[in-house]
């Protein structure tokens, strides 16, 4: 019972940081209908960045703000730079330009930092609590995972549905020729979306970090878990994107718990495959017309 | 996802919905086999050992690529997986000619036929998903399968995978015939067989209604095609492919593990098809030539600077990176569609007495 509960809140703790990826994702996704690959490379650099701060600072604080407003600035520089360039053009040449800057960034990373895995300081204690004499695995820093994902995600929820410039950026996505003839600046708009997505990905890197170590691959996993996360959720709705990361995340932890650490990846094919044969769009898709 | 690939070769108005191929085809792609043959065959003869090595793993390459560029060029799906679907070629053919002593023609016949019915397996999946969910389930089977391996080693030889000995070349060569070569006629013989079944295919009805269902999924089925089923018959047909190339790729390195089949394979074959040109058989090759050229351009680039070691071996994935951002903002149709529009122009600038007005300014993949 004590290993269920472990495995349990084990999952939910990773599922959080996957459900952070898969918000980046899913962001990204309804503002410029691409999927970024990259994501897992540009959190790399931000933990990497954060990784530098601390070490020269000793202030684990200041390099988490560092990181996440770094997250801010490069999701807006790719969007820029790169991103303007090649949206409205064929889907698959997007992929292909994610891809190469994910590949770009992590050789940049081996060039900066090396290629030889760092460890990374949690946020808080990671030995578990005691409760009522059993010891769980459970820890402070697991809490505060959990807690800062759900918190980003409601703020960003917040801001989309209550505030003009989150109206503005949903009509930006959904309809940009009416919004620009209505005034609102959409190359600004998908920059935000772009910059805000790096934001939350770049604290899916932060949380993660003191488990996978930093350097320039130790994410890729992270990326794919969550890519499947905002698949199995719907990559069109941000509640989707999270309760994909906590199911995946569950889902992982009793297979690794119960089976073997090996079948992870081949759980999440089972998973995924499973949910798009019952729900085609993920488990949050709206039925929707398809244009003929 | 509605893949609209630029370099796709405008059929005669006049063929209307005929779906058989047209007259000639078939001669057509027998004459360019048999070209292919002969300057395959010339290639491979001035040769050194390591470059009949890197002729046959581009054919290997070529075939995978060939089947991944119908499915995802003419079909409008996307894989992410079809390194996979490689692994179960390599695997079946690696099994068989192992621990059974199969021959090598039917060894790979075998691991056509198993990646095949895989491919089905995915492919009736695969109709009921769209664009990037699609995406997202094949990537979760690049990353899934592999873990297979591991879970049964007693039959796929866990991390180390499996080895086989590697082909001999007949006695009728000659006792000096190097290995090399020979795995390389192999694998480029499997290329030309693949070479003609998909230009046929192309060219004739089936490639038709993989346009159409491509191009729009509802008009098709109002024309009478069973747009799952076209779907379908075009993974199974790419699956075929992949499984081909992986039953080569064994013969030519005698080996099927994991870690030559991970994500990394499959995201190069997609990349390869698209920088080549999404579609057509010459991009595949183009794409070929590039997964299997570019790691030692990258390689020599980088050493020819003086470069402490944690930039030098960066360097080379630096460069892939930074190849495939600028090829795909400077060439959005690939290398081939800009080798078209090259041609076209040149031809018309010949024709008008060296006045191109138009033609090589370079488009803007904004406004495609």
């Amino acid at each position: 019972m004590v290993r269920f509960i472990d495995l349990t809140l084990n999952g939910i703790s990773t599922g959080a940081v996957y459900a952070a990826v898969a918000l980046a994702l899913v962001m990204i996704w309804r503002a410029t209908r691409i999927v970024n690959f990259a994501q897992g490379a540009m959190l790399m650099i931000t933990t990497f960045i954060a990784s530098s701060v601390i070490g020269s600072t000793g202030s684990y604080w200041l390099g988490f703000a560092v990181a996440l407003a770094s997250g801010l600035l490069l999701g807006a520089i790719v969007e820029r730079v790169l991103i303007r360039r090649i949206e409205g053009g064929p889907p698959l040449n997007a992929v292909i330009v994610a891809l190469g800057l994910l590949i770009l960034l992590e050789a940049a990373a081996g060039m900066i930092w090396g290629n030889t895995p760092r460890s990374f300081p949690p946020a808080f204690s990671i030995r578990g609590y005691d409760v009522g004499g059993t010891h769980l695995l459970f820890a402070p820093n697991d809490t505060f995972t959990v807690l800062v994902v759900f918190a980003v995600a409601a703020g960003l929820g917040l801001l989309f549905r209550r505030t003009r410039l989150g109206l503005q950026m949903r009509a930006a996505a959904l309809a940009p020729e009416v919004a620009r003839l209505l005034g609102v600046r959409v190359g600004r708009m998908f920059t935000l979306g772009w910059a805000f997505a790096a934001f939350a990905g770049s604290l899916a890197g932060l949380l993660v970090a003191p488990s996978v170590f930093v350097g320039p691959n130790q994410f890729d996993s992270i990326l794919i878990f969550g890519f499947t996360a905002a698949v199995l959720g719907g990559l069109d709705s941000p509640a989707g994107a999270i309760v994909g990361g906590v199911v995946l995340g569950l889902v992982l932890s009793y297979v690794s718990g119960y089976e073997s650490a090996s079948l992870v990846t081949l759980a999440a094919l089972v998973v995924l495959i499973a949910v798009l044969m019952i729900r085609p769009g993920g488990l949050f898709s709206t039925t929707r017309e398809r244009r003929v | 996802m509605s893949t609209s690939a630029g370099a796709e070769p405008s059929s005669a108005p006049n063929r209307g919905w005929r779906l058989r191929a047209p007259a000639g085809t078939l001669t057509r792609s027998l004459g360019l086999v048999a070209l292919a043959g002969v300057i395959f065959l010339a290639a491979s003869e001035g040769l050194g050992s390591y470059e009949d090595l890197q002729l046959a793993s581009g054919a290997y390459y070529f075939v995978a690529l060939a089947g991944l560029t119908v499915l995802t060029g003419l079909s409008g799906q996307i894989s992410l997986g079809h390194g996979a679907l490689m692994a179960v070629g390599a695997y079946t053919f690696t099994l068989l000619v192992g621990d059974e002593h199969w021959a090598l023609i039917p060894a790979l016949a075998a691991a056509v036929l198993v990646s095949a019915l895989v491919g089905a397996l995915v492919g009736s999946a695969a109709t009921r998903l769209r664009g990037p969910y699609l995406a997202g389930a094949t990537l979760a089977l690049a990353v899934g399968l592999p873990a297979l391996a591991d879970k049964y080693t007693g039959t796929f030889g866990g991390a180390n995978g499996l080895t086989i000995n590697p082909p001999t070349p007949p006695s009728w060569l000659g006792q000096s015939f190097p290995l090399e070569r020979w795995e390389a006629w192999i694998a480029g013989a499997g290329a030309l067989v693949v070479v003609f079944l998909m230009h046929n295919l192309a060219h004739g009805g089936v490639g038709r209604a993989f346009r159409a269902v491509r191009d729009d999924e509802i008009a098709s089925s109002l024309c009478g095609l069973h747009v799952g089923r076209v779907q379908t018959l075009a993974f199974v047909i790419s699956a075929a492919c992949a499984g081909l190339g992986g039953g080569l790729l064994a013969v030519v390195l005698q080996l099927a593990a994991p870690g030559a089949f991970g994500l990394g394979l499959s995201l190069s074959l997609l990349t390869a098809i698209v920088l080549g040109g999404l579609g057509s058989q010459l991009g595949a090759i183009w794409g070929a030539g590039v997964l299997v050229l570019l790691p030692g351009w990258t390689d020599s680039i980088a050493h020819s600077f003086s470069l402490s070691t944690q930039v030098s071996a960066n360097l080379p994935l630096a460069i892939y990176g930074l190849v495939l951002i600028v090829a795909m903002l400077a060439w959005p149709t690939g290398i081939q569609g800009a080798l078209r529009r090259i041609i076209a122009a040149a031809r018309r600038s010949l024709v008008h007495g060296g006045h191109s007005d138009e033609g090589i300014v370079p488009s803007s993949p904004g406004e495609l």
